[in-house]
């Protein structure tokens, strides 16, 4: 009986632990995994190609033509100020050399938004 | 009163901008160049990008001595020499036998209304006599190009913007090319030539536009061929993704216009080698 019952515990908390657990450590991956889609989107010579003009931690034979990433969410503690940069540079300098990636739609907005998660973190 | 003032500055900076000639435009431009990079002598612009980077520099001059394009003035030399099916050459079709000429194209032609090229007379001189044109963005053109830069060297570039309002309209044509925005990147050619020149790009650093034309056409290792300038300019287009325009159409030839009055006084240095 009290072999049983020990069973039976086990098997719940393993239910529980089976639906707990996981869920868990999804979200923390989905995050994880925006800033890593983000980031591959980025370094993508045929996507943000970032590096053509940023210095971005772990980025190889970066440009300079715009300032390095780095310190970004004290610089952007607004997330959707970083995401206007992006989206479209020229609006907050008409002169800008950092192509308007959002209004030329040279990434999608999803892009956009993983991309965003990616600079925000550097 | 502070007001009328600045009704007046702004009036007399807009008229100051309509006065500007083409010759305040390029003392303008080599000042800016002076400013930017001043370490570097004028003369050394011919040089492109190795003229401001001196690491690039070292291994440019050992290309250079085993000049990649030396069997394309070979070529060139050899095409120019033959005589088309009517006995005729190109140099019946130049000045001075198409002998150390380089230095004045393109020039404004007066009686057409229109800039005319070096690469756009070969083939007028082809069509002339009976034979096909040339393809304009490499091949035999830009042998043929080579050669005359090559009997061209050490002239002084000298494009005159003659006193037509035509002229003068290509030229602002040209310009006003050079510093608009275009592609769905968002570049004019002056946002990498001038304003970023000397940064890097990812791993290319950018060269100043002053000198841009004198050592055309160039071999270029990632061609691993030979081009002209409308074969460059194709391609800086395409890296903005703009669709490039028609090579030797209007627009490139005022646009070839107005870099090249830009490098007056600066001597033919082509063909050249280019990374
Ligand atoms: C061709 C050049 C170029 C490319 C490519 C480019 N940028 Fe920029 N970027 C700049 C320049 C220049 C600035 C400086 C501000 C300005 O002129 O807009 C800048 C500024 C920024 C800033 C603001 C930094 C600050 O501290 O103010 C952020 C954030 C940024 N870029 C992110 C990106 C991201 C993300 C990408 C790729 C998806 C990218 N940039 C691609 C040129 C570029
Ligand atoms: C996004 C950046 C970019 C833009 C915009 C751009 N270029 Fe370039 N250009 C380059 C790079 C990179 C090179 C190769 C390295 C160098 O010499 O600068 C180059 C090379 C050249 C060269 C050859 C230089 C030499 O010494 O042989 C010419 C000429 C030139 N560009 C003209 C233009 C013109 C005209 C435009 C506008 C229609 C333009 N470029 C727009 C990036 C650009």
């Amino acid at each position: 009986m009290r072999k049983m019952v020990a069973a039976f515990v086990t098997a719940v908390v393993c239910t529980l632990g089976a639906l707990m657990v996981p869920a868990a450590s999804s979200m923390a991956e989905e995050a994880q995994s925006a800033v890593e889609q983000g980031k591959a989107i980025a370094f993508d010579r045929k996507g943000g190609n970032c590096l053509a003009c940023h210095m971005i931690a772990t980025g190889d034979l970066p440009g300079n033509i715009g300032p390095p990433l780095v310190a970004m969410a004290q610089r952007f503690p607004d997330k959707a100020k970083l995401r206007a940069q992006i989206w479209d540079a020229t609006a907050i300098n008409p002169h800008s050399a950092m192509p308007p990636f959002g209004k030329n739609r040279i990434l999608t907005e999803e892009q956009i938004d993983l991309v965003t998660e990616f600079i925000y973190v550097q | 009163m502070k007001r009328m003032v600045t009704v007046f500055l702004g009036a007399a900076l807009v008229a100051g901008l309509a006065w500007a000639t083409p010759e305040d435009d390029r003392q303008a431009f080599v000042e800016y160049f002076q400013n930017r990079f001043p370490d570097v002598a004028v003369a050394d612009y011919i040089n492109g990008v190795y003229a401001i980077d001196p690491g690039a520099y070292e291994q440019w001059v050992q290309i250079e001595e085993f000049a990649p394009y030396e069997l394309a003035i070979a070529e060139g030399k050899e095409l120019f020499e033959t005589p088309f099916a009517n006995g005729k050459t190109y140099a019946d079709c130049f000045p001075n036998g198409g002998i150390g000429i380089r230095q004045n194209y393109p020039y404004f032609d007066t009686a057409t209304g229109q800039v005319k090229t070096l690469e756009l007379e070969i083939n007028e001189c082809r069509e002339k006599n009976g034979e096909k044109p040339l393809g304009y963005k490499k091949g035999p053109i830009a042998s043929i190009s080579a050669y005359m830069a090559f009997t061209s060297r050490g002239q002084v570039l000298d494009v005159k913007i003659p006193d037509d309002p035509r002229a003068m309209a290509a030229y602002e044509h040209g310009k006003e090319f050079y510093y608009s925005k275009r592609g769905q990147l968002n570049f004019s050619c002056a946002d990498c030539h001038v304003s970023n020149s000397g940064m890097m790009i990812r791993a290319d650093r950018l060269s100043p536009a002053l000198g841009h034309p004198t050592h055309f056409p160039v071999y270029r290792s990632k061609w691993n061929d030979m081009g002209t300038l409308h074969r460059r300019f194709d391609g800086c287009n395409k890296q903005v993704r703009a669709v490039p325009l028609k090579a030797q159409g209007e627009e490139y030839r005022d646009l070839e216009y107005f870099v090249t009055y830009m490098s007056n006084g600066l001597v033919i240095n082509g063909p050249g080698a280019r990374k």
